[in-house]
């Protein structure tokens, strides 16, 4: 079976552990193809995949809607960090994210040399909540990338790359830039960054799993793919979804969807419940 | 197969059509490995003269290398040239790191081993007869090397061309060394890299058609100057 998830799911080590958990009770070799949320919904689409782990509402609504998924299960979530150099040029700690961005983009027009923002650019989950925190500061998203000038004075870098090679070139450059925080926490300690603002509705990240219609898709595996959400907000699953990383970090880094529906907004028959919909009738 | 032919149909358009972001990522590439090429050669093609003229100890595995050295893997060049000039490596304070100039750095290094190695063998090539009529004449050693590339110029010439064409079609030192920026070191092969994965394909196609019509052209040279 083929799950395309989000690289923060992989980087951080955590599919590895869930992979080798599933693997063994259910006796079947899970491969894993890594990608940003774009990435992965796109394999769903063309039915290169038989599930998917992603986190970008409104992707996952689209995918759902035009029918090429079965249904959307939250299954944890943390937040999204806007990261930066420690001595945060642009001051922006303590503001709102989206807040932050506009005086970033104001500061970084005026002096480029100080103040950068590196964006993913990939179409990744993290870089389409970068879209929405533009727009919610008020500023069309082509007018960001066309107030760049094609030199290296440009206060928008936009990277083209996962999360961990764009955490790396912000720590080379000294910019800021969007981040999940499970990715953020498991590279930190190769990155001259610092966490500027965390929290708050706006960075929430949830993430989903969703089978891949086989009614659409013929031939994959979806009582299998089933199987592997139920797996996963299943007790056991949460369980180890809640203490991931605590003995490395000192903290989880990622936070079980059970019990927090509300906080995530997600709605009772999509969260941490098992999956309803069944293959032989999608069949 | 009906999305290739869309694909395909549609990135004749983005070609036929001049679009802006096809020109620009294609001169791009070609300005980056245009300049490596040229400063590999600088340093290439008398170090290959060097090699041929000098009798030294170990020229024959020194060669050897060299040769090996024609399929070094582009990600460890990138390897090697991100921890030169990343900011704490010896070269970061330079600021090369993501910059068109440290992905000209890093290309130029790749294409060496095939610069001097392919030297090498077209300075062989040419009759000793030539050597030693300039030597006759009273030339020095740095006279001679000279005048020898200067008989060789078309194989020389051909060795710079492919190692601009491995420089050109190459995707790690780009990504690793660039950073993929838009509109600052995104090229041909790191945007195909890139538009693929977000589903872009039309976009990806006419890019892969200028890379592959470049490569051809550079073939075509190839053939006619070896004539």
């Amino acid at each position: 079976m083929k799950l395309a998830t989000t690289t923060s799911l992989q980087d951080t080590g955590l599919l590895d552990l869930i992979k080798e958990k599933f693997d063994q009770s259910h006796n079947v070799s899970l491969d894993v193809v890594s990608g940003g949320t774009g990435i992965a919904i796109q394999y769903g689409e063309r039915g290169d995949v038989d599930v998917l782990l992603v986190h970008d509402k409104a992707r996952e609504s689209k995918f759902i809607e035009d029918g090429h998924g079965l249904e959307r299960r939250c299954i944890a979530f943390n937040y999204f960090y806007l990261v930066g150099p420690e001595n945060d040029p642009a001051g922006i700690q303590g503001m709102n994210a989206s807040a932050a961005l506009a005086v970033i983009m104001a500061k970084g027009m005026e002096d480029p040399d100080s103040v950068k923002f590196v964006s993913r650019g990939d179409d990744s989950g993290t870089h389409a909540r970068e879209k929405l925190l533009w727009k919610n500061a008020g500023y069309n998203y082509s007018d960001i990338l066309n107030s760049e000038s094609n030199s290296t004075k440009s206060w928008y870098i936009d990277a083209g790359q996962g999360m961990g090679a764009t955490l790396n070139m912000a720590s080379e450059l000294q910019a800021y830039t969007l981040t999940d925080m499970s990715t953020f926490m498991a590279y930190q300690g190769n990155l001259n960054l610092t966490s500027l603002i965390e929290g708050g509705d706006e960075l929430l990240n949830v993430y989903v799993g969703m089978v891949v219609n086989p009614q659409k898709h013929p031939g994959v595996n979806c009582l299998l793919a089933s199987e592997f959400i139920d797996y996963l907000v299943s007790d056991q699953g949460q369980k180890l979804i809640a203490s991931f990383g605590t003995d490395k970090f000192g903290k989880p880094l990622f936070f079980p969807a059970k019990g927090n529906c509300d906080v995530i907004s997600c709605s009772e028959e999509e969260c941490a419940v098992p999956t309803a919909a069944s293959c032989a009738a999608a069949a | 197969m009906e999305e290739i032919w869309n694909g395909l149909f549609k990135a004749i358009e983005l070609i036929a059509t001049w679009d802006p972001q096809v020109v620009e990522i294609t001169s791009r590439s070609l300005f980056i490995s245009l300049s490596s090429a040229f400063l590999a050669s600088i340093f290439c093609i008398p170090m290959g003269g060097v090699i041929q003229f000098r009798q030294f100890w170990g020229k024959k595995a020194l060669i050897n290398l060299i040769q090996t050295l024609y399929s070094l893997p582009t990600v460890t060049v990138g390897l090697l040239v991100f921890l030169l000039i990343s900011r704490s490596g010896p070269l970061g304070s330079l600021g090369l790191l993501f910059t068109p100039y440290g992905m000209i750095l890093g290309q130029a290094i790749l294409v060496c081993p095939i610069m001097i190695g392919l030297t090498i063998t077209a300075l062989s090539e040419v009759s000793p007869l030539i050597k030693d009529t300039a030597r006759s004449l009273g030339a020095n050693q740095m006279q001679i090397i000279v005048t020898v590339i200067r008989e060789a110029r078309v194989a020389v010439m051909a060795s710079v061309l492919l190692g601009f064409g491995r420089a050109l079609s190459e995707v790690g030192v780009a990504m690793m060394i660039g950073g993929n920026i838009r509109g600052y070191t995104r090229v041909l092969t790191t945007s195909i890299a890139l538009e693929t994965s977000m589903g872009n394909l039309e976009l990806s196609i006419a890019l892969g058609i200028i890379l592959i019509s470049i490569s051809l052209v550079i073939n075509l040279i190839l053939t006619r100057i070896r004539g």
